[in-house]
């Protein structure tokens, strides 16, 4: 009998010591002693299905972190689910999240039009909705939106740099634009507009769209260079990216051609376009390409290759998108470990907001993470970038802020 | 309705009334989806199942009422509760004036053209002349109603979601209790008379040509209201929102629920709301392969949807007790039922 008390003494004395370390410890809802729930949704159906990777790249990432032990001993338990890229089920996926699972926050909800028909919900309820996975620059708003908060450079900035970089190279160019008719292609436009400040309208003298839908971008191509401009913006997605890399060449037009990140990938969409075809195009980077040669032998790459075989190996290592998805786990990681043992929305929320020249080894080198409590606007510097046939070639500074 | 219908609605309606009391609010607000739904598909029920007619563009229809709502609770602040009318007259019109010109077309003639409609759509919003109203890509974010001040004071247990829930339960209620209406009646006959064999029907003295595109607007109205209910309940539109698999998805809906049934329209909204997320938990890879195969499923399975199986189930076990209990005095009474 008396053997039998002791381990019971032992609990009560456990459960009469702790709450003097749980006064260390605060938790909101979907944080414990052993783990930390983070809610997120992505398209692994329908028309944006190809994106669904990055989920896939951060659920693995959060398995490798949780067999290492976690962050400060706690496992990360990351529920992801579909939206299939259609709002109203984001918002549906959003409160089942929020109000069932109860989880801590929302971690990289996938999609412009999704983020926006949760972005008055998540404020409302004030849960962090952290990293948004889209280039808007609405999620830098913490004066009315404190529990929303992006993470790559905003299109906006990487509008007004390429304008800069016109204005400075080719101060007489005649503009062609090629754009997107959504908020993406719009927000970059404007940037390049705003950029380039009162001489946009003499400069510009072409603007043409094509819808996500369409099947080619021929005739816009042919438009623009019909127009003679000697200077294409190229703001498009994959697809259409290497459609107009290659009518460009074909037809023989030899503009400056500014590609926009999202659609630069060399994987996607230069190797598809014509390695040939795509010489002199010239984008913006702010994250190391898998398939681009200078960085081989980077430790950094050799570590997200290990990780990618071991935790994702279905993954396609040349895919950006699981780059993307890698290095902004890392940087959630880093907000988490800040964090430490008080795990509440506000303190997550304060933490990602007080990020100091922080640096992800798979961003380019010179870039780094900076918030802080009027700047929701996590990655703001890029670096220009011109493919020479075999990869990108940086030059220049890194730009922005 | 027999004594013992009677009471089975009243067991339905009671349990729908005290669900959402025993639920959580993430749980309500799907009920409230499902309800929305519901009344969509048998707007397109009536349409195909009882008319003959297929749509595989009834998801335009779902987004101008969800567009109206929104732009006059938005733009005009407009009471939610006034949009709905006004959604269903705007449809009610469109939808007419659609069906004029696909009086021509027949069978999958049809289905193509609807299926124009429901494609275009959600591009058409985007023009940029409308944009001022329509927000364009952006959509339009609009504030959830709170329950009325009367009732909450009154000391009922209410928040926005309950009370959404409550709201659309009663315009799901009224909108089946029409439709069954219409459907029992001679305009019912009449439909599906043209349904069956449209030279027959004319013979009978029925105008096809105006039954047909009747049908076709009071269809898109209960899909148009449908659409401001579902507008409010998520508080956002955009055109992603209406992509075309929202027409597919009312289409899967009333074959699986049970084409030509009105409580069919229920079964298969519960189908398209739950259906997927089912699939999801399944498969990350390839959800909507498992959704297919649930798919196929169900239609192998209930050929007559699972209204179809409802149905057989329920005639078979009345016909069991009044076998047993009164000697099969109350056989009369099945063939009715099963008719429907």
């Amino acid at each position: 009998m008396k053997r039998r008390l002791v381990p019971i003494a032992a609990l009560l004395a456990a459960a009469l010591t702790s709450p003097a370390a749980l006064a260390q410890k605060k938790y909101d809802p979907g944080a414990s002693d052993t783990e930390i729930k983070i809610g997120n949704t992505n398209p692994y159906s329908g028309p944006a299905s190809a994106y669904g990777t990055i989920g896939k790249t951060i659920a693995a990432y959060f398995k490798m972190l949780n067999e290492h032990g976690g962050i400060n001993g706690r496992k990360i338990d990351f529920i992801s689910y579909d939206d299939g890229y259609s709002p109203p089920k984001t918002v549906e996926m959003a409160r089942k999240l929020v109000e069932q699972d109860q989880v801590l926050f929302l971690f990289q909800t996938l999609g412009t039009p999704s983020n926006s028909a949760i972005h008055q919900y998540m404020n409302a309820k004030k849960v962090p909705q952290l990293f948004v996975a889209t280039g808007a620059s609405k999620w830098n708003d913490p004066k009315h939106f404190p529990w929303t908060m992006g993470w790559q450079p905003n299109y906006h900035t990487e509008g007004e740099i390429y304008a800069h970089d016109i204005l400075q190279t080719k101060p007489n160019a005649k503009i062609g634009v090629l754009y997107q008719n959504d908020d993406f292609g719009k927000d970059l436009l404007k940037g390049l507009k705003d950029g380039l400040g009162a001489k946009a309208k003499t400069m510009i003298v072409k603007e043409v769209s094509y819808e996500v839908t369409d099947p080619t971008v021929d005739s816009q191509i042919v438009q623009l260079q019909a127009s003679g401009a000697d200077v294409f913006v190229n703001i498009t997605t994959p697809k259409a990216a290497a459609q107009a890399i290659r009518k460009v060449y074909d037809i023989g037009w030899k503009p400056v051609h500014y590609l926009n990140n999202v659609g630069a990938s060399v994987g996607s969409v230069l190797k598809p376009a014509g390695f040939d075809k795509s010489v002199g195009v010239i984008t913006t980077l702010y994250y190391k390409d898998y398939t681009d040669k200078q960085w081989a032998n980077d430790p950094a790459m050799k570590k997200f290759e290990e990780f990618m075989k071991k935790y994702y190996p279905d993954g396609n290592l040349a895919d950006g998108s699981n780059m993307y998805g890698y290095s902004v786990a890392r940087t959630l990681e880093v907000v988490l470990r800040q964090a430490g043992d008080n795990l509440t929305r506000a303190n997550i929320m304060k933490q990602a907001a007080a990020l100091k020249d922080v640096t992800i080894d798979t961003l380019l080198p010179g870039i780094k993470i900076n918030t802080s409590a009027t700047d929701f606007a996590p990655i703001e510097s890029v670096q220009l970038a011109r493919f020479n046939g075999q990869q990108y070639e940086l030059f220049g500074k890194v730009m922005g802020r | 309705m027999t004594p013992r219908a009677l009471v089975g609605l009243i067991v339905l309606l009671a349990a729908a009334a005290l669900l959402p009391f025993a639920l959580s609010d993430y749980h309500v607000f799907q009920l409230t989806l499902v309800l929305v739904y519901a009344t969509a598909l048998l707007g397109l029920n009536m349409l195909t199942g009882y008319n003959g007619q297929i749509s595989l563009g009834h998801g335009a229809f779902y987004a101008i009422g969800a567009y109206c709502a929104a732009i006059l609770m938005a733009k005009w602040g407009v009471p939610y509760w006034a949009t709905l009318p006004v959604a269903g007259a705007v449809c009610l019109a469109a939808g007419f004036l659609f069906g004029l010109p696909a009086l021509k077309l027949e069978g999958l003639y049809l289905a193509l053209a609807t299926f124009a409609l429901g494609v275009s759509l959600p591009q058409l919003l985007k023009y940029h002349l409308i944009e001022q109203w329509t927000g364009g890509v952006q959509g339009i974010t609009i504030l959830k109603p709170d329950p009325p001040a009367l009732l909450t004071d009154a000391g009922l247990p209410l928040n926005p979601d309950r009370w959404l829930y409550f709201f659309t339960l009663a315009v799901t209620i009224v909108m089946f209790a029409l439709a069954r209406n219409l459907l029992r009646g001679r305009i019912g006959r009449a439909m599906v008379a043209i349904r069956d064999h449209p030279v027959a029907a004319q013979a009978m003295g029925v105008n096809n040509a105006l039954y047909k595109s009747l049908t076709f607007g009071v269809s898109a109205m209960y899909t148009g209201v449908a659409g401001a209910l579902g507008a409010i309940a998520v508080q956002f539109v955009a055109p992603d929102s209406f992509g075309f698999f929202v027409s597919l998805a009312f289409l899967i809906g009333i074959v699986v629920g049970g084409l030509g049934s009105i409580s069919g329209a229920l079964y298969g909204a519960l189908f398209i709301q739950f259906v997927p997320n089912i699939a999801d938990s399944v498969s990350k890879a390839a959800p909507w392969a498992i959704f297919g195969i649930f798919i196929i499923a169900f239609v192998y399975l209930m050929p007559a949807g699972i209204a179809g199986v409802v149905q057989r189930a329920r005639a078979r076990v009345m016909r069991g007790e009044s076998q047993s209990e009164t000697g099969g005095a109350k056989q009369p009474d099945t063939p009715k039922e099963a008719v429907q």
